[in-house]
């Protein structure tokens, strides 16, 4: 809580290529949003209303991938104004869903949609935020969650270090105490190789983990590619769940690769 | 630029409150209006192009992504379109369910627009943290009934921001009756605030306007459309939604990442004012007699009525969602199996922002062989042009920048522009002698 006199502590929400959805964990808290203002100051948050993308800030959450010349140079003016820099979702964390041109010529997609393709400043490859600055907390998730960003302000505010969530989904299946889709019903859940602080959504309804979490440290994809192919999947297949909402985290992208080599030899 | 002509460029970050990355460019000479453009610099994302190879079972959770406001319109739309192509006999409760479902998001992006982007604009304040300060429980109300929506789409998706429930065939899985339950009584004690919202929609002291335009919006024989029409527009059309191209058309403008639509060449409006023109008689009798009583005469001509219409909106998206859980049971099945063919997908439902239009070249293994997404503000853009030229003359073109600007913001705003996707900042570029 904050001593009266002091200053509040000043939040920035910065949006480069993405859906919002994950700024929409802010304008989805409802009430909590109102006590949120009161809490901090949001001294730049487009959607919500406040205007100062050049204004400091002591933490700046960053949605959305690099994807245009201009995004680079926009994301260094805020690293220099920003005391402490989180980027929240998978465009922030892995360059989303919207990497998936990036080993595609992006060029050629343009011009196959656009009749003036000259007039799409778009970079050929969309990164994420630690790829061109130094990024201080990465929160995972497609989306994130308004329960993971509350954790990290409340954590900022009490002066400690965001906790990152370091468990597979498989740990939140065993909590919640539902059965193992993969076992039971023999689905091809990503489950295994997947970070953990969704709560098992997916398998929840009965159903596969599509990875929108980003792979968890010290996956085993080989173990879990090879399962899928008992399962019958065919290597592109396999390729494919791996390529999908994080698939350039580096994880997921060595497994996509890998897969691929064995379809194409 | 001529040598005589002193010209004025102002570089002001503009449009907060929208979802995505617009500029205006404003030139003004002599008194008139010369140049006026809406320039969308959202970074292309390729949606279209890396669908293409997608399995049919990865294109409803790819799909979403598109919008992480309205991504249930993605999903739906794309859905039905399959499900149409592969000869699939939905079950009636996943018909009503999806609807349902719909109903969550309709409620919850138009509260959204309400309260956090649009109605600051009518009380002189620059956000809904301000407005809160002088309108405390109208914006408590509006955070409720948002809430209320993202539950509701919760109940189906597991999350409010892409779902993750929606199958070809049905549903993943069907809620349990005890939640269903609870939250039919929740939907049923908002029924009171949705009717105060209408009615304080109804009594803000709106710009008036009068314009010719054309709207466009699918129209269902029973229903109000919402996943399910044909496509009607004002001047009479009613086509199925398979012969969209015969009268829509796209094209890129060369300042814009987003393509332009036209109707029969002309611009047309989508969206919650031209559904509630082309289908207020689809309303039950109830929302309608509440309607009157506010003095909305429709069709309406003025484009600030978006506001009241997304309240009537919510409004019957409540009764709708509490009609058709009434009775609910949970069903043997959620889904039913599906078995992919090759042809062409069509799809075409009412996203909270107007029409969505989704076609799928399917091969026979079910993977896409080319996908096009109509999203409803690209149709809706040259519309918004064509209203902010008439609006300002009305306005008074001697107005200082800032007047300008500011009916600039209030005019796109009514459009609710979902530029889906990049940074929020409309530079207004006024030049003038």
């Amino acid at each position: 809580m904050n001593v009266p006199g002091t200053p509040k502590p000043r939040v920035a929400v910065h949006k480069f290529s993405s859906c919002d959805g994950c700024q929409l964990a802010f304008l989805n808290l409802g009430e909590e949003l109102l006590r949120l203002a009161e809490r901090v100051d949001l001294v730049h948050f487009a959607e919500a209303g406040p205007l100062d993308p050049d204004t400091d800030a002591d933490i700046a959450f960053v949605e959305g991938s690099m994807s245009t010349p201009e995004d680079l140079e926009r994301i260094r003016r805020i690293r220099e104004h920003s005391r402490m820099l989180v980027a929240i979702g998978a465009c922030a964390t892995a360059g989303g869903i919207q990497a998936l041109r990036n080993d595609a010529d992006a060029a050629g997609w343009a011009a196959a949609i656009y009749s003036h393709p000259e007039a799409i400043a778009s970079l050929a490859h969309s990164t994420p935020i630690a790829s061109h600055v130094k990024v201080d907390f990465e929160l995972w998730g497609c989306p994130v969650s308004g329960r993971q960003i509350l954790a990290v302000v409340n954590a900022l505010l009490l002066g400690v270090g965001p906790r990152d969530n370091g468990d597979k989904v498989c740990t939140e299946c065993k909590r919640n105490g539902y059965p193992c889709v993969m076992v039971s019903r023999g689905i091809a859940c990503m489950g295994p190789v997947t970070r953990a602080g969704c709560g098992a959504l997916c398998p929840g309804l009965g159903r596969d983990c599509y990875g929108c979490y980003g792979p968890v440290e010290n996956a085993n994809t080989d173990a879990l590619a090879a399962q899928f192919a008992l399962q019958g999947l065919d290597p592109q297949a396999v390729v494919r769940r791996f390529r999908s909402i994080n698939s350039q985290a580096p994880v997921f992208l060595a497994a996509a690769n890998k897969a691929g080599r064995r379809r194409d030899g | 630029m001529g040598e005589q002509r002193r010209s004025v460029a102002i570089h002001v970050p503009v449009l907060a409150r929208v979802e995505g990355e617009g500029a205006l460019d404003l030139r003004i000479d002599d008194g008139a209006i010369t140049e006026l453009r809406l320039r969308i610099f959202e970074p292309p994302r390729f949606f279209e192009k890396f669908l293409e190879g997608r399995h049919y079972t990865e294109i409803p959770d790819m799909v979403a992504r598109i919008c992480g406001i309205c991504p249930v319109a993605y999903q739906v739309t794309a859905a039905q379109a399959l499900e149409t192509l592969f000869d699939v006999e939905l079950s009636p409760w996943t018909r009503a369910m999806r609807r349902v479902f719909y109903c969550g998001e309709w409620i919850q992006s138009h509260s959204l627009h309400i309260h956090l982007l649009a109605a600051p604009d009518f009380f002189g304040c620059g956000n809904a943290i301000d407005l809160a300060r002088i309108a405390p429980d109208e914006v408590r109300r509006g955070l409720r009934i948002q809430a209320l929506g993202n539950e509701l789409m919760d109940l189906f998706g597991a999350r409010s921001v892409h779902p993750v429930g929606v199958r070809i065939g049905g549903f993943h899985a069907a809620p349990p009756l005890a939640r269903v339950r609870e939250l039919r009584e929740k939907l049923r004690a908002a029924l009171p605030d949705a009717e105060a919202l209408v009615r304080w929609t109804a009594g803000i002291a709106l710009p008036q306007d009068d314009q010719a335009f054309v709207s466009v919006a699918t129209r269902h024989p029973q229903d109000y459309a919402i996943e399910h029409g044909d496509i009607a527009a004002s001047d009479g059309l009613l086509i199925s939604p398979s012969a969209f191209g015969d009268h829509f058309a796209e094209r890129q403008a060369p300042f814009s990442t987003a393509l332009f639509s036209s109707y029969h060449g002309q611009p047309y409006l989508v969206g919650p004012l031209a559904r509630l023109n082309l289908s207020h008689d689809r309303l039950p009798p109830g929302i309608q007699a509440l309607l009157a009583e506010t003095g909305l005469a429709l069709p309406s001509r003025n484009l600030f009525h978006s506001l009241v219409a997304r309240a009537v909106e919510i409004r019957l998206a409540l009764h709708d969602a509490l009609r058709l859980l009434d009775d609910y049971r949970v069903p043997e099945s959620p889904w039913v199996p599906v078995v992919p063919r090759a042809g062409v997908a069509i799809g075409c439902t009412e996203a909270p922002r107007g029409l969505l239009w989704q076609r799928y070249e399917m091969d026979s293994e079910g993977c896409v062989v080319s996908a096009r997404i109509v999203p409803p503000t690209s149709q809706n853009q040259a519309r918004i042009e064509e209203d902010l030229r008439l609006s300002l003359l009305e306005f008074g073109l001697d107005r200082p920048d800032d007047a300008l600007r500011l009916h600039c913001e209030k005019v796109i705003r009514n459009y609710d522009p979902c530029i889906s996707c990049a940074t929020h900042f409309l530079r207004l570029n006024v030049e003038r002698p």
